[in-house]
């Protein structure tokens, strides 16, 4: 039987991953748009168990909002990494190193 | 559900705003790169006629809308008149910055008054579901907008880190806001709080493990220390309009924001999220500060202010008192208004080929423009916090609410800090008055835009002579409207 503990363990673990995702990633953005859309949908996954368990429709309606904003987000972060690549000739991360003080 | 129970009436201006922004971003495509100053027009007659749908629609009550999702009270209503002028001023400011960079197109307009809707969101959302739509508004149009110089490496690479530093921050508050979520069973800030009162122990751990995230969130979002990577980069590599855009209004958002899940959702935490808050407060005013001295560019000088103001912000809002919160509200609006002044005179400098982000740029500028001179001289009087001058009493309404709280070793930290900070200031003072000029700098702007600078620094000067009147305003509004 599964229960809501193991619904918000997977969320953690993919939380988790996504966040190394972002943080140890060092070669390539589009990883990093992937990770931003994992940790989206870990968020998910957290709200459709909660829904679930407490027997209220708000947290999925809520769902549905987040995949629409995380389509629009992945959107504007590819039209990004389009002008991005256009100046850089690169999506290497470690080439993000003009801006410095 | 009917219509009239829909309540539609309290978000009037944001119904507003959100049609003249469409009309706006439709017209736009019918007018021709020469008559471009049709959308400017345009887009300040829509921000007047929002500000002026707000003072009218002020009343000291709390309204609610669109079943308990939106709420007009006087909090709210104030930081929206505070983010219009913000917004307007940016418009008004980088009108000729960016006539010669090529960005004067409608993009610009049409995302900015959409930033603007979506800070407006963020101060009148009352559930997290409305919360998180106006944040993301916000920042889906900051992304783009500074982007804008599509040509442009820094501008570029900015954008870049500011969307993926900004949608891991969103990430971190939508899972802090599902855990709460699972702790109380409903997304009403008020429902919340009261739930929350209802002491259930493992729900209570829930909701402490959700707050963790939500502050973290937070603190990427104001770009308090250790969460404030992104926001010297930003500052640098965005075009100056969109900079003072995300250093002006966007802080007044984030304030309301922060008041909304921490005082209002959160209200029966106070001790836990206080911690938090002393440990990011004291980490921006030492790091902000110290590092800002290293700094040879003006923009990522303001950076580090912005860091070690936003210091000062959080000290306000940890005391969790009205009286905290309205120190808090009166130095994000106090800031606002700097901030928006400091970027203008940078603009005001700025010429096809030449940015002025250089602290050299600034050598001997009172002896060929001692106007301005004076403008910027009062700027960073006012952001070192030196008397007569508004950021003082910002500082010392702030520090008075902490020291009330018992927290003097806090208190003394701050002002120390501040003593570090009128180092660069004075700094920039110094390049002024006591170097000589590299260059004969031509001034850029209109007319227009050179009085409504010299009104805005004035401004400074005024409310820090009278200081009363905007501080009992802003007290009145947060007693209103939390009733603690």
């Amino acid at each position: 039987m599964l229960t809501l503990n193991h619904y918000l363990v997977l969320a953690a673990i993919l939380f988790a991953i996504s966040v190394f995702g972002i943080f140890m990633n060092r070669k390539n953005l589009i990883v990093l748009l992937m990770a931003i859309e994992l940790m989206l949908l870990a968020v998910n996954m957290n709200f459709i168990a909660f829904s679930q368990f407490l027997g209220d429709t708000a947290g999925q309606i809520f769902v549905f909002f987040i995949l629409t904003v995380a389509a629009a987000e992945s959107a504007i972060g590819l039209a990004i990494l389009v002008v991005l690549f256009r100046n850089l000739r690169s999506i290497n991360v470690k080439d993000l190193d003009h801006l410095k003080g | 559900m009917t219509w009239t129970s829909l309540n539609a009436w309290v978000a009037a201006p944001e119904i507003f705003l959100f049609c003249a922004t469409c009309v706006i971003l439709l017209l736009d495509l019918f007018v021709s790169d020469a008559k471009r100053g049709i959308t400017h027009a345009l887009a300040l007659i829509a921000l007047v006629v929002t500000g002026v749908l707000l003072v009218y629609g002020y009343s000291p009550a709390q309204q609610f809308g669109f079943s308990h999702m939106f709420i007009a009270d006087p909090l709210a209503t104030l930081a929206k008149v505070g983010m219009v002028i913000g917004v307007a001023l940016v418009l008004i400011y980088g009108r000729s910055y960016a006539i010669d960079r090529g960005i004067f197109k409608g993009e610009l307009y049409s995302l900015a008054l959409f930033s603007l809707l979506g800070m407006m969101v963020m101060a009148s959302a009352i559930n997290m579901l409305t919360l998180y739509i106006g944040l993301e508004l916000l920042s889906l149009s900051l992304y783009a907008l500074v982007a804008l110089r599509r040509d442009s490496v820094e501008s570029t690479e900015a954008a870049m880190k500011y969307f993926v530093l900004g949608a891991l921050a969103s990430g971190m508050l939508l899972y802090g806001m599902s855990m709460v979520y699972g702790a109380t069973g409903s997304l009403n800030v008020f429902e919340i709080s009261q739930k929350l009162l209802i002491d259930h122990e493992g729900n209570k751990l829930l909701a402490v493990f959700g707050l963790v995230f939500i502050v973290t969130g937070i603190g990427f979002k104001l770009g308090a220390v250790p969460f404030h990577m992104w926001v010297p980069d930003v500052y640098q590599g965005a075009p100056t309009p969109i900079t003072q855009l995300i250093g002006s209004a966007p802080k007044l958002a984030a304030f309301a924001f922060t008041i909304r899940l921490l005082a209002q959702a959160l209200e029966g935490f106070t001790p836990e999220w206080r911690q938090m808050l002393v440990v990011l407060a004291v980490l921006s005013l030492a790091i902000g500060n110290l590092t800002a001295i290293a700094q040879t560019n003006i923009k990522r000088m303001f950076a580090y202010s912005t860091i070690s103001h936003m210091g000062f912000l959080l000290l306000g809002i940890l005391v969790g008192s009205a009286v905290g919160y309205a120190a808090a509200f009166f130095y994000a609006v106090t800031y606002m208004l700097t901030a928006a002044a400091g970027f203008g005179v940078v603009m005001l400098l700025a010429r096809q080929g030449f940015e002025a982000d250089r602290l050299d740029d600034y050598k001997g500028l009172a002896r060929n423009h001692p106007w301005f001179a004076g403008m910027l001289l009062m700027v960073m009087f006012s952001m070192a916090g030196v008397p007569v001058f508004v950021g003082f009493f910002a500082k010392l309404a702030v520090l008075k609410a902490v020291i009330n709280l018992g927290m003097v070793w806090l208190a003394v930290f701050a002002v120390a800090m501040s003593l570090v900070g009128a180092f660069y200031y004075l700094r920039v003072v110094k390049l002024m008055y006591f170097d000589e000029p590299e260059s004969s700098g031509a001034l850029s702007g209109s007319l227009f835009s050179r009085v409504v600078l010299s009104l805005n620094c004035l401004a400074l000067l005024f409310i820090g002579l009278y200081p009363n009147g905007l501080l009992s305003l802003l007290t009145d509004a947060v007693v209103f409207s939390l009733p603690l």
